[in-house]
């Protein structure tokens, strides 16, 4: 029987689950539907409250990911069914073609050669790429991709222009089977859908951006690269404002908080304010969550004169005509009345949607009336963690995917003990 | 071993076309009479890497230099056992060939040199910023102007110089490496964790049933903790909507009744000695000492209320009626759910909660304890559900119950007898019955409000049980640990440090008794993506210790220390490092014959690695050690050294590079971190973005491993400067090693001496902090640096 995990999802969570499993002595496999490892945060500029690079931290797990034999893992690779039961689990895997193979040296002939282009769904769409394109400068695997459906017909410039015979055009997708005798959930989050929130105008107001793409708006390897620029115009950013809540802990969107949005907004607040010493943010909110520790970068801001605090949810965003501007109304409820004002560019604090919401499982899961992952309904084996089963920052996504780690070493213990007692 | 080296130089991916590689392989065969040197095409493919094999085998080649890509890539392609080879890469393609001018470019320059010379460009003198200059677009489109037919194959000297300073650095570091030999020993497997709380419980459950034997210590009469104390406990489930009845009772019968666990009650660690898997750990119950043999521990000994005798401006102990929200519950359990007010046991009818008693407050506690709106809303319940008439008044600042919580607070704000306002308060005081009454302002009704309670519950917070039980204030601590101040005098100056008082562990370490903070009291680790990761290795913090958290978080954070206590178990028996160099089996050995007693590295060490012998000899504890080498950089006398990782090794790297007479030639080092400041360059490379060539890059574990003696020999030999480039340091560090880049920094300090005897100027040697990042700011932090030294002028020791 494979002594074996087998980890569906290749983000923070995923990732330290493996990493976790596999240094206590497990073999471990990590199946991601993306092509590259890394997931959500691999598109944060920064973490709070350190603002450091998410970058970092994964660079030290893909390095343990590197020199451990024990780790394996599949990108572009969805896991289709399980079956079975602890200690011995059959799970169908497909891998999707990657259209480059092993011989890619990541040396960018390809890319150079490619006439066509897609939308960069690594930026969320606000720049676009070629269509064979390296996911990002940290991208793990290092390693071309292809989207074959941006490609024109016939085109084969890319594989003329590869050196190493590193594109097949004709790569098929591939089933294969992988044994395992434990399970790990880190399906993770998508950000929610802004456009479903009514009269907070994103989708239709250019310079009304989500949370997530603020991340890559600041970032040096974005769209702008790094430079704060709103859509429309270019224009750089000088006076911005946060718009907490958008679609959380709201009946009609998201009933639950997300957890993290007031400190991405705060911690977005210093990526203008760090560029700029002139600029303004402003950030409307109903509770402002900071807890435990992250109250010290709470007050960090509270001292900065250029960010103003307000109490109050927007209730209304429109644009100005002449300008562009996105003018924000909020109900301001220690003041009373209504505000009415004009920024270069708001941003959704958008809440976190359970990725694994609405999608059919390849195996038995109970999911709560969020649609996260009920861990208490899996079946023996099988174990979830990060934001698949609830909101959560890094951190405690982390100590959970530890967790997670621990049940399937407790699932090899078992499979011991069975085969001891036998 | 003995060496016999082979070099393999890869021709693809831009390499063959910017350098000249024949050249290059004569740096191998005739410098350094290499056994084999050669260049290949593409040498990654499966073909180059059966060229390498067929060496290993047929010639015999144990150490493999492999000048191609950066280490970070094709990983597996060039996977030689470490247990038989040494292999070395040196990354030409990204850090020399990628941050290089283009060949095109460069042709283009050659032809018309009056126009901008290659080094004047190079030094900082061109306009353009460097990023600007080296977009990859208008190298692409200056290629056709300068056909290579034309001109023939020219290589740009600068950059054939730094490859070739390269090669010679990658061979002579292969030369002086050895494969390392692991330290194994048999080790006790055996997992303290110490509190019986929610955490402990979950902890010592959770390892047993991995099949780990557990000694669970708690320094009270009876298993619980505050788990016993609560009348009910927060939501742990969906749909989080109810509060639920303690169960903490199934958790202490199933830890007495297993098999694995051995508990001790009324317990004190009086004396934690050794190492992970080699722990000898005296516990002191009930009159008497025993020592145990202990693998690793996880640290679960909670939190203590907030001292409330220090807000009296918020009447308690003034106000009889004023309780803390710990007082609140013991008064729910006596009335199994009713609350009786303690001036005179009248049924309260009416409750009033203040949020953030003393938390978010710099004067008490500047941090928030994330529990206490969740545990208000939970008392506001308890006062409506025994009394239907009762109401419960609460006035918070934030309403936080983040995530799936946010349900219990609807259920809270659903209850026609819960009341909830943001407000601030501006008096309390009491009447002559006994009552409550409070003024507050800035409430969301828009108008001062006044509110007569039969009793006041302050939501007080948490302190870390990591502080000894005398501190009681969280904001004005000493560095590190609670302590007092130290000096010793060494040989070469006085060591000023802070005595930790004993609060737990009681470790014989020689950085003292407990594991080190970094703010407010709560255990040290890189808290965002390595949480468990404590300074002290095998030491593992779970629950409120670490930073307030719910029962259900604590118990989910006692799961993830048991799995990080089991596999320090399991990595240290195969002789491998934990995190962040899982799997290194090197380790520190020292030279005791030149040791010198001078406590540098017992006192810099961030992982509290070394003890110290009497005199203030170093003594080894591998186990304990996270392989950074801040030991290796802190010795003056040279005597610390890895088998494949040593101050003589890098030294020589050094002693490699080629100084040229040409002042137009300076040669700079960059000592550059592994983790972060490698992959920069990497990505500054891959995104073609020009660096000056006159530096030379050595790869650090950890800028912490910076021997001061390399700066002084290095400027003597010529070097121009040395730029440090490493992580940041102090509150927000980003250094793996926690302490590694300022302990760094610390030691150029000391370097100015050096300089000044030198006479040389002591910005020659600079460090900066660099996130990985931040990699688009590398070519003008390089650019600038450069500039400097050359404003001040050559290193009058170059030539001699």
């Amino acid at each position: 029987m494979a002594d074996k995990v087998l980890v569906i999802g290749g983000g923070i969570s995923g990732i330290t689950a493996a990493v976790e499993a596999a240094e206590a002595g497990l073999e471990t496999v990590i199946v991601e539907k993306n092509p590259y490892l890394g997931g959500r945060v691999s598109q944060l500029y920064k973490y709070f409250p350190k603002l450091c690079p998410p970058y970092c931290g994964l660079e030290i797990n893909f390095r343990r990911i590197k020199q451990n034999p024990k780790i394996s893992y599949f990108t572009l690779a969805e896991v289709e069914s399980i079956s079975g039961s602890e200690g011995d689990f059959t799970a169908q895997v497909r891998v999707n073609p990657r259209y480059v193979n092993e011989k890619c040296t990541n040396c960018g002939e390809c890319a150079a050669a490619c006439p066509a282009q897609r939308a960069d769904d690594y930026n969320y769409g606000m720049k676009s790429t070629t269509a064979i394109y390296l996911p990002h400068d940290l991208a793990f695997p290092m390693r071309y991709v292809l989207d074959k459906s941006a490609c024109g017909s016939g085109c084969q410039a890319c594989a003329d222009a590869c050196a190493y015979g590193a594109i097949d055009l004709n790569m098929e997708p591939k089933t294969m089977e992988i044994k395992a005798s434990s399970i790990v959930m880190a399906t993770g989050w998508n950000p929610y859908d802004a456009s479903r929130i009514e009269n907070l105008g994103f989708g239709v107001i250019p310079n009304v951006i989500t949370n997530v793409m603020m991340e890559r708006l600041a970032a040096p390897n974005g769209p702008t690269k790094g430079r704060i620029l709103r859509p429309s115009d270019g224009k750089e950013v000088k006076k911005i404002a946060f718009a907490q809540c958008a679609g959380s802990r709201d009946e009609n969107n998201l009933p639950y908080c997300s957890a993290i949005c007031c400190m991405a907004s705060l911690k977005q607040a210093t990526y203008l304010r760090d560029a700029d010493a002139e600029s303004t943010a402003e950030i409307f909110y109903i509770d402002l969550r900071a807890p435990g520790k992250y109250e010290d970068f709470l007050r960090r801001l509270q001292e900065d004169e250029n960010v103003a605090l307000t109490k109050g949810k927007v209730a209304k965003i429109e644009e100005d005509a002449a300008t562009g501007d996105p003018v924000v109304t909020v109900e301001d409820v220690l003041g009373g009345g209504k505000i009415r004002k004009q920024f270069d560019l708001v941003v959704l604090a958008a809440g976190m949607e359970p990725a694994a919401k609405g999608v059919k499982m390849p195996m038995a899961v109970s999911f709560e009336g969020n649609g996260f992952v009920d861990g208490d309904g899996l079946a023996a084996g099988i174990s979830v963690c990060g934001v698949a089963r609830r909101p959560d920052d890094v951190s405690t996504s982390v100590q959970d995917a530890t967790s997670a780690a621990l049940a399937c070493l407790q699932t090899s213990a078992r499979a011991l003990e069975t085969a001891g007692g036998n | 071993m003995e060496k016999k080296i082979g070099v393999y130089i890869c021709s693809d991916c831009g390499i063959g076309e910017a350098l000249d590689l024949e050249a290059l392989e004569k740096v191998g065969k005739n410098e350094y009479s290499a056994a084999a040197v050669r260049s290949a095409p593409f040498l990654c493919s499966q073909e180059g890497a059966q060229l390498i094999k067929d060496d290993i085998n047929n010639e015999g080649i144990n150490t493999i230099v492999i000048a191609a890509c950066s280490a970070r890539v094709n990983t597996d392609a060039f996977d030689f056992d470490p247990a038989q080879y040494i292999t070395e890469r040196v990354n030409l393609r990204e850090h020399v060939v990628w941050t290089q001018q283009p060949r095109a470019a460069a042709e283009a320059e050659a032809a018309a040199p009056e126009e901008a010379p290659a080094e004047a460009a190079a030094e900082g003198e061109a306009e353009a910023p460097a990023g600007e200059a080296a977009a990859p677009a208008e190298t692409a489109e200056a290629a056709p102007e300068a056909p290579a037919e034309e001109t023939g194959p020219q290589v740009n000297e600068n950059t054939q110089e730094m490859a070739e300073d390269h090669l010679r650095m990658g061979i002579v570091r292969a030369r002086a490496s050895e494969p390392p030999e692991p330290h194994i020993e048999e080790l006790n497997k055996t997992i303290l964790v110490i509190g019986g709380g929610p955490t402990g419980l979950t902890s010592a459950l959770q390892s047993a049933a991995a099949g780990y034997d557990v000694v669970l210590v708690e320094k009270e009469a009876q298993l619980g903790g505050w788990g016993k104390k609560m009348y009910k406990l927060m939501p742990d489930k969906a749909p989080f909507a109810e509060s639920r009845k303690p169960d903490i009772d199934n958790k202490i019968q199933a830890v007495e009744a297993s098999g694995k666990i051995r508990v001790i009650m009324n317990a004190e660690i009086e004396k934690t000695a050794g190492e992970p898997g080699k722990y000898k750990v005296t516990v002191k119950s009930n009159g008497s000492s025993e020592t145990l043999d202990i693998g690793t521990i996880v640290l679960a000994i909670g939190w203590k209320p907030y001292n409330a005798n220090r807000l009296e401006h918020l009447g308690y102990g003034k106000f009889r009626n004023v309780v803390t929200n710990v007082e609140m519950e013991q008064i729910a359990i006596d009335g199994s759910g009713t609350i009786a007010r303690p001036s005179d046991g009248k049924q309260a009818t009416r409750v009033a909660f203040l949020q953030c008693a003393g938390q978010r407050d710099p004067e008490h506690l500047p941090y928030c304890s994330s529990v206490c709106c969740l545990t208000s809303l939970k008392q506001a319940l308890y006062v409506t559900e025994s009394n239907r008439d009762a109401a419960a008044f609460i006035v918070y600042k934030d309403m936080r119950t983040p995530g799936l919580y946010e349900e219990f607070y609807k259920t809270a704000q659903n209850n026609p007898g819960v009341m909830l306002t943001k407000g601030e308060i501006t008096s309390i005081t009491e009447d002559a019955s006994g009552n409550i009454i409070l003024e507050i302002d800035n409430t969301i009704l828009g108008e001062k409000v006044m509110v007569v309670a039969d009793m006041l519950v302050l939501a007080t917070g948490m302190v870390t049980n990591a502080l000894p039980a005398h501190v009681e204030g969280v904001t004005d601590l000493t560095p590190e640990y609670v302590g007092s101040w130290r000096e010793t005098e060494t040989v070469d100056g006085i060591i000023k440090e802070v005595v930790a008082d004993p609060v737990v562990l009681n470790l014989e370490y020689r950085q003292g008794p407990e594991l080190p903070y970094l703010k407010y009291g709560f255990p040290d680790s890189h808290f965002i993506c390595f949480p468990y990761e404590t300074r002290r290795t095998g030491i593992y913090t779970a629950g409120a210790v670490r930073h307030p958290m719910t029962a259900m978080q604590a118990a989910n954070d006692g799961t993830g220390a048991a799995l990080k206590a089991i596999q320090c178990l399991e990595l240290a028996s195969r002789g491998m490092a934990v995190h962040p160099r899982s799997g290194d089996q090197s380790f520190p050995e020292i030279n005791y014959t030149n040791c010198t007693q001078c406590r540098r590295c017992t006192v810099e060490c961030p992982f509290g690695v070394l003890d110290e012998e009497e005199n203030g000899t170093p003594k080894t504890n591998t186990f304990r050690c996270r392989r950074c080498g801040t030991c290796m950089g802190a010795c003056p006398q040279r005597i610390i050294s890895f088998k494949n990782y040593s101050v003589e090794m890098i030294a020589s790297q050094m002693k490699a590079i080629k100084v040229p007479e040409e002042d137009s030639k300076p040669r700079i080092i960059a000592l550059i971190c592994e983790n972060d400041a490698y992959p920069a360059i990497d990505i500054a490379g891959l995104n073609r973005l020009s660096i000056s060539p006159f530096y030379r890059f050595i790869t650090m574990r950890c800028l912490g491993g910076t021997n001061l003696v390399w700066i002084a020999d290095a400027l003597s030999a010529g070097i121009e400067g040395f730029l440090l480039i490493g992580c940041r340091f102090d509150d927000d560090y980003q250094c793996h090693f926690v302490k590694g880049s300022k302990a760094a920094n610390e030691r150029l300090g000391k370097v100015q001496e050096t300089l000044g005897r030198l006479m040389l100027e002591s910005e020659r040697v600079t460090q900066v902090q660099l996130a990985l990042n931040e990699w688009d700011k590398l070519p003008q932090i390089m650019e600038d640096f450069a500039g400097k030294l050359k404003e001040f002028g050559p290193n009058p020791f170059k030539g001699f």
